[in-house]
């Protein structure tokens, strides 16, 4: 995807501050008490959540807890039990052709349109929306350019994914919806995806991101939120989720008799203790903080 | 939003020229859709040739008049309805309707695209017809009408039938299959594959029920010389009865892909 510069992309940016629908300054999506139910089965179970214009919003879950319905619901794909949702200021359910032309859909296809070129493809896409990016540009960003003219049929896995996203942000959307982008990425075609992910954040797009990755969630969204068995079970940003600033630090050392392992609240005074015991240098000193995945674990009940 | 949405009837062209494109770079559907149709007519009229007996019909000229009821069946409901399984179970469908694309434009250009391919499988057949088989265009204005009106009717009816049909695969991969086989045992009892008369009063039974064998009747009331009315099983060309059963099939395909049509895969939860 490249470091290429993006001049004369997304020129919506001054447009867009206010331009809430009507809502709350600044508010892309606004769901409470949301509830849906397959049967016996509920797949969501009273979730409220807010997302903040231009906000990289992380969706975390295990599978089955009720992210992608959740997710479709708030993209018009799937009709709410109860609850409220408005999305860009308009309830999903009912929205038209004009909310369509402002949020953008990632799905991930097998396949799309197997005979038509990468370029067809995109320009055709283009076409549907009353302010497309260039279909050049789109292509540039998400690394397809030198694929332009080949079949979508002879793309390789990676490719796919990418145009997956060409196709969800070559109308500009203000909301882009990202359901699992890139599971299956080599680390590589990971990095690369960030980088486009921030790109697109930087001229204001708000990013409703799922995801079973913790790294990416963590690298790329101001907040996240787990949710478990059809409920939110801690919303934050990333550093703070879950209690995790004032978790208990675990300080690990070498001492007299060997390592030596302490938990505590207050890592910094025990490591002033012992940089005075040892006058100096502690031996093998580490302050670890819970990760995001210990975090995680322990909010979706799977952790010890 | 000051934006203005282009229009659907702009959409749908595009989506047409879309479409169009991708079914010409399709392979099997320009082999299995578009050219096995011409491909049977001159096997089945080169290995049962020559006059019928008693008539001055050929056996050719029955068989060309079937198959083009048969080739506009195969591009308007054979095509259509695993066009749009594929599209429905791949999520296409799903994508696009995610999308500002207005439904009507989806349907518009499916529309084109079908038209398209069914008058070019029409005049391929036809050419085949009149190259190989002694079949003559009709030279009646009177005929013409019933040509068209048979045409438009039973592409409509097909095709319409083919959109619900759509909705019965499980899978891309299933989609031909299913949609196949039923059509393939259609054109036999229709009389597309074998002279009607030499169809089993039961088979023919069954067949009236259907578009094809309406279609089939129609066409060769347009190609045949008069007296051909003869090797109709019903003694008559029925052009009322057809025209009434082809306009029932449009109005239940109709209804059935109002109900049944949608936008996303069959759940595999």
């Amino acid at each position: 995807m490249g470091d290429r510069g993006v001049a004369g992309w997304g020129t919506r940016g001054g447009a867009r501050a206010g331009d809430d629908g009507g809502m709350g300054e600044g508010v892309a999506v606004r769901v409470a008490g949301l509830r849906k139910s397959y049967g016996e089965l509920t797949a969501v179970d009273g979730i409220d959540l807010e997302i903040g214009t231009g906000e990289v919003f992380a969706l975390l879950g295990p599978n089955g807890a009720g992210k992608t319905t959740t997710v479709e619901i708030l993209e018009g794909f799937r009709h709410r039990d109860a609850g409220t949702v408005a999305v860009l200021g308009a309830d999903p359910a009912r929205a038209g052709r004009a909310w369509r032309a402002r949020i953008g859909i990632v799905l991930q296809l097998a396949s799309a349109g197997p005979e038509l070129t990468v370029q067809e493809m995109v320009r055709h896409f283009a076409t549907f929306y009353p302010r497309p990016r260039s279909p050049g540009e789109v292509l540039e960003v998400t690394g397809l350019t030198s694929k332009a003219r080949s079949r979508i049929g002879t793309l390789s896995g990676g490719q796919l994914r990418r145009l997956d996203v060409a196709l969800g942000i070559v109308g500009q959307p203000e909301l882009l919806f990202l359901d699992e982008p890139t599971t299956g990425f080599d680390p590589e075609a990971r990095r690369q995806f960030w980088q486009l992910i921030r790109r697109l954040r930087e001229h204001g797009t708000t990013i409703l991101l799922t995801t079973h990755y913790l790294d990416e969630a963590e690298a790329l969204a101001d907040r996240i939120a787990v949710i478990a068995a059809g409920r939110i079970v801690a919303a934050g940003d990333p550093a703070s989720l879950g209690g995790r600033l004032s978790a208990a630090a675990r300080v690990s050392w070498h001492g007299p008799d060997g390592p030596a392992t302490e938990e505590t609240c207050a890592p910094t005074t025990l490591v002033a203790e012992l940089a005075g015991r040892f006058g100096g240098e502690v031996p093998g000193l580490t302050v670890t903080r819970p990760t995001l995945e210990d975090i995680y674990l322990e909010l979706i009940g799977a952790g010890i | 939003m000051t934006d203005t949405l282009p229009s659907a009837v702009r959409l749908g062209f595009e989506r047409g020229g879309v479409e169009v494109t991708a079914f010409m770079r399709e392979k099997m559907a320009v082999a299995f859709i578009f050219g096995l149709p011409a491909l049977l007519l001159v096997l089945l009229g080169s290995i049962f040739g020559g006059q019928v007996a008693g008539h001055s019909v050929t056996v050719g000229q029955l068989f060309t008049a079937g198959m083009i009821a048969g080739g506009i069946m195969a591009t308007s409901f054979q095509y259509l309805g695993i066009s749009i399984a594929t599209e429905r179970e791949g999520g296409m469908l799903k994508r696009l309707s995610g999308t500002p694309l207005p439904r009507s434009s989806y349907f518009l250009g499916k529309l084109i695209q079908t038209l398209v391919c069914t008058v070019a499988e029409t005049v391929l057949l036809i050419v085949v017809g009149i190259a190989f088989y002694h079949l003559h265009l009709p030279t009646s204005p009177g005929r013409w009408w019933t040509f068209s009106w048979i045409f438009l009717l039973g592409s409509a009816a097909c095709g319409l039938l083919g959109i619900a049909m759509s909705s019965l695969p499980r899978s891309a991969a299933s989609a031909a299959p299913v949609i196949t086989l039923p059509f393939t045992v259609l054109q036999f009892m229709s009389g597309v594959y074998v002279p009607f008369t030499s169809v089993p009063g039961w088979m023919r039974d069954v067949a009236s029920f259907f578009p094809l064998k309406w279609m089939s009747q129609g066409l060769r009331s347009v190609f045949l010389p008069g007296q051909a009315v003869g090797l109709e099983p019903a003694g008559s060309w029925e052009h009322g009865r057809t025209a009434l059963v082809l306009a029932a099939w449009i109005v239940g395909g109709l209804v059935l892909c109002v109900t049944t049509f949608r936008w996303q895969p069959k759940s595999r939860n």
